[in-house]
This record gives structure tokens, sequence and C-alpha cells, in this order.
């Protein structure tokens, strides 16, 4: 066998899935290789992710303990605590840190250029790096996260019925899924303004208030918008940010059930959709606009 | 004293010229700046529409509350301003062996990691503050005491002196991790504590927490003693408070030197 031979693209399906198996592979070791380089500064920040829940732990205990009602919006003290914590397992599905900055970088300094002459799919790849980046995040999450909730169960409900659960996990991924695709979407802006990180920016900001992490959007129903009958909640409702924290908290809590329950999975499965297309369009139009920067 | 003051205002100086140079960017920098800030005022009236104060009992209805946010406002952008640019450059040159360039100056290597870039935008939040604590004060239950007027700006140096000792303690923790990517993150986590009022952490797990953060990390004292002063009537207590606080902010100053430059003595260049 020749070198040229040995080095030719596999042929046959389970060769070219064996070939796909290894790439993953490959990119999972050299994440997880980066992760580990900086252990201390790793385990630090996953750590200090459970800080903020402190204060707010004792901030709504606070409030709590000035009102002589036992409930704020349909959720009691406990019921906050729990919340809060679980819309940290939410962003940990749906963050994506430095994805809209970074495929705007490549597109400024040029290094984007590379994956429009070689057979990658970028968005794909981009996935796979993701998956792949949030995998090892789990990996050595999982323990610090397990501990945080075993110490704090007392907050909890009763585990849900496997229905809620099933419905749970599954807005985890459309959580994923639609967090990554409006960050791409975001990034690929690059292609017409080259710098985005205002944009970011506000995106962040919006995203952050709008889609519970800060409170739960239930706290909202009380506030008018200068329509009759129209709260901010119902407005915030409409958009998609709100499946990024505050639903798959919401669905553990029972906050949502029935067909309501199923009513917004498909919302979210169709803002997962909408954002897959718009991502889509956004690097077909910009690709034939870009001009290679840089060397 | 007067050459380093010198040295920092032409620091200061070639910092405003450079973001004159992009006053787009200066300006988008301070709206988004201002941005944050308000959508943590909207939370604050949020929590306002269902109690009446922060914790019962304790003094911090709405106006009172707003002086205390005002005065974290106008401690934080200080801090934000004058330390946190240079200290974030610091992680970066460890990790890079840019270190080495300073550490040959012929000056204090403190100074100059501490204080050579100024971020000119992070004002905006600190006059913000000042509009908000110019809101509060007509409004508070009881007009502030002369003596309690005095001793703010006093009490704001020693927060600010606090928050820098802690800057300076976390970026020498760069030198032993080899990098420090959290630092900012850590440092808004560990500023998170001072921006509610003391009183919220009660209970079993809340006493033992603010004793810590009282006593062996004084970041409670940061903003709660200040607002306290201007807030709240004086009471005997105050001057134990106003004279622990300016202990603390020398202690915190004293230590942070010290932690600074033992990790300095463990530096190793990175450079080839």
């Amino acid at each position: 066998m020749t070198a040229a031979a040995s080095h030719s693209p596999p042929s046959g399906f389970l060769a070219r899935r064996l070939q796909a198996l290894r790439v993953w592979w490959t990119m999972l070791v050299i994440c997880l290789e980066e992760r580990l380089v900086y252990r201390g500064d790793f385990v630090l920040g996953t750590l200090m992710r459970f800080l903020p829940i402190v204060t707010q732990v004792f901030l709504w205990t606070a409030v709590f303990g000035a009102t002589s009602t036992g409930s704020i919006a349909g959720y009691s003290r406990n019921d906050i605590v729990a919340y809060y914590l679980l819309t940290m397992v939410s962003r940990a599905f749906s963050s994506m840190p430095g994805l809209a900055s970074g495929i705007a970088r490549s597109i400024r300094d040029g290094s984007i250029k590379k994956y429009l002459v070689q057979p990658v799919d970028y968005v794909g790849y981009l996935l796979a790096a993701r998956i792949a980046h949030k995998l090892v995040y789990y990996a050595v999450a999982t323990l610090p996260f397990a501990g945080v909730f075993l110490f704090c169960r007392e907050y909890f409900p009763p585990i849900p019925d496997w229905t809620t659960i099933g419905a749970f996990v599954l807005s985890l991924v459309l959580s994923f899924l639609l967090g990554f695709f409006m960050e791409a979407t975001l990034g690929m802006l690059g292609f017409w303004f080259l710098e985005v990180s205002s944009i970011v920016f506000a995106y962040m900001l919006v995203q952050y208030m709008l889609s519970g992490h800060m409170f739960p959007l239930d706290m909202l129903r009380g506030i008018p918008t200068g329509v009759a009958g129209v709260s901010v909640a119902d407005v915030v409702r409409f958009l998609p940010f709100e499946y990024t924290a505050y639903f798959p908290a919401a669905v553990w809590l029972g906050k949502v059930q029935g067909a309501e329950l199923v009513r917004s999975l498909l919302v979210e499965a169709a803002w997962v959709g909408v954002m897959i297309v718009a991502c889509r369009i956004a690097w077909w139009r910009g690709t034939r606009r870009y001009s290679a920067f840089g060397g | 004293m007067t050459r380093y003051l010198s040295i920092f205002l032409t620091f200061a100086r070639a910092c405003l010229v450079r973001d004159m140079t992009f006053r787009a960017n200066f300006v988008l920098e301070c709206v988004t700046s201002l941005g944050w800030m308000a959508m943590n005022l909207a939370f604050y009236l949020l929590v306002f529409t269902f109690t009446p104060e922060i914790g019962r009992g304790t003094g911090w209805t709405k106006e009172p509350f707003f002086a205390f946010v005002a005065t974290g406002l106008i401690i934080n952008s200080i801090v934000q301003a004058l330390f946190m640019p240079s200290a974030e450059e610091l992680t970066e040159m460890v990790r890079t062996g840019g270190l080495d360039g300073i550490l040959v100056q012929p000056l204090d290597a403190q100074f100059l990691l501490s204080m050579h870039r100024v971020d000119f935008s992070a004002f905006a939040n600190g006059l913000v503050g000042v509009g908000l604590l110019a809101w509060a004060i007509p409004r508070l239950p009881q007009v502030p005491h002369p003596v309690a007027i005095l001793l703010y700006p006093l009490l704001i140096a020693c927060g600010v002196a606090i928050l820098y000792s802690l800057v300076i303690m976390l970026a020498a923790a760069t030198i032993h991790l080899g990098r420090n990517q959290s630092l900012y993150d850590f440092w808004f986590y560990l500023t998170n504590f001072s921006r509610y009022p003391a009183e919220i952490y009660s209970g079993p797990w809340g006493g033992p927490l603010r004793a810590l953060c009282t006593f062996v990390i004084p970041i409670l004292l940061v903003v709660n003693v200040p607002a306290r002063v201007i807030a709240q009537p004086l009471t005997g207590q105050g001057g134990m408070m106003v004279a622990g606080t300016v202990f603390a902010a020398g202690a915190a100053l004293g230590i942070s030197r010290w932690v600074f430059l033992a990790a300095l003595s463990k530096y190793r260049s990175a450079s080839s």
C-alpha cells in the first residue's frame, strides 16, 4: 500500500462513521486537556458560580421575613431558593460563553476562511465543539452541583413524576440548542458589523433579565405595560429568552403542567427551528458578502 | 509621593486621550455600563413591590436602601475605574511573561501594576450613584447628622481601600495559579456580598457568614458602614463601626502589600 493510498478518505459507511467518531473523540480530548491545563482556575470558576445564589437566598429570606404573606407571585421562600438553583442548571445548558464573540473575531481576523475552503460545515463544527465543551464542563461540574443540591435538598419539592422529569430533560436539551443558535446567529452579524461586542453585551443584558435568571418571571405578572389587561410578563412570554433559564426550572417546580407544558415545549422547539433557519440564512448571506481579511 | 502622583496623572491623561480618540466606543461603554446598573435598579424596584423593607425592622425601607445602593455604586465605580483594568492585565502578564518588563522599571511594582490604566467610562455609574444619593437623602426618614456627612467621604475612601486590597490579593493569586481568568468573576461574586445590608445575613448560617465577611474578609464594611452612617440615625455603636472600618482599611492595605510582595517573590518568568 502506498503512502497516498493510506491517507485517502475512507470508503464505506462504517469506515466513514468510524472516521467521524475519531474526529469527535479527538475534539473531546483536546477540550478536556485544555480545561485541565489550568485546573485551579477552572475549579475556582465552577465553584464561584454558586456564590450569587447565597446572597439571593439571604435577600429573599429577608424579603419574606418583612412580608406577612408566605408566598410571592406563587413562590414560597423554599420555591425561590429551588428556582435559583434550577436556573443554574438551565444556564449550564443554554449559556454559550465566547461563542458569538469568537465567530465575530474569526470573521474579523480572516481565520474563518479556512472553513470556507474545507469540506467542513462551520456551524456543524461549532456545534460539535460546543457539545464537547459542555460534556467536559458537566463531567467536572457534576460533583459540586450534586453537593450543593444535596445540601439544599430541603428547599426542593418532592421529586416529580417521570413525565415531568422527561419534559425537564427535553426542555434542557432544547435550551442548549436555542442558546447555541441564538448566539451563533448573533456572532454572524460580524459579517455586516465586524465588531459585535456591544451587540453581544446588549443581548446579554436583555437575556439576563428576561430569561428569568435574575428572578422568576411570574413576578412580572403584576407589572402593567400601559395596555389594558397586558402585563410585562405577557410581553416577555412572546420572546425566546424564558426558555434559556425560567422554563426548565418552572417545569421541575410544577409551575407549568398538562396542556400548557406540551404547548410550551412545542413553542420552545419552534423557537429552536426559527433560530436554526436564522443562523443558516445569516451564514449563507454573510459568506456571500464576505471579503477575506488577514493573511 | 509627588513623583508617583505625577506619574499617575500622566497615565490617567494618556488613558483619557485614548478614550477620547475612540469617542463612540467610550459612549457605548458608558451606555452599556449604565444599562447593567439600570437593570439592577429595576430589580430592586420590583423587590419593593413585594415588601416595604429588606428584613423586618432593619430600617432599610425604599429610600434608605437606595442610598445604600448609591453608596455601593460610588465605591465600585472608583475601584472599577482606577484599579480593575490594571489588575485584569496582570493575569495575562504572568502567563505570557510580560510582567518581567514591569519588574525592571525603577518604580514600585504594585503601583505600576495596579494603577497604570484608568477606565473613565466606569465613572458613569458613580455619577448616577451621586444622583441617586441626591434623590434619596431628602426622602430619608431623618436628616443625616452633620458629623455623618463629614464622615461619609472618609468611609467611602476606606471602602475603596478595602476593595483595592482585595483586588491586589486576587491578582497576586494569579502568580500561584499561572492563570486566573476568573479574577473578574471572583471579584464580582465576592463584592456581591457587599451589595445588600448586613442584616440580611442572619440565622444559623447567616450569622457566621456575616462574622466572616466583617472580621476576616471585611467586605461587609465596604458599603454598609458609609451607607448606614448617611441613611440611618447615628447611634452609640456608630463610633465603633467607623473606627473598625478605618482600622480594617489600614490592615487590609498592609496585608495586601505583604501578600503581593510574597507572591512576587515566587514569580518565575514565563518568557523565553
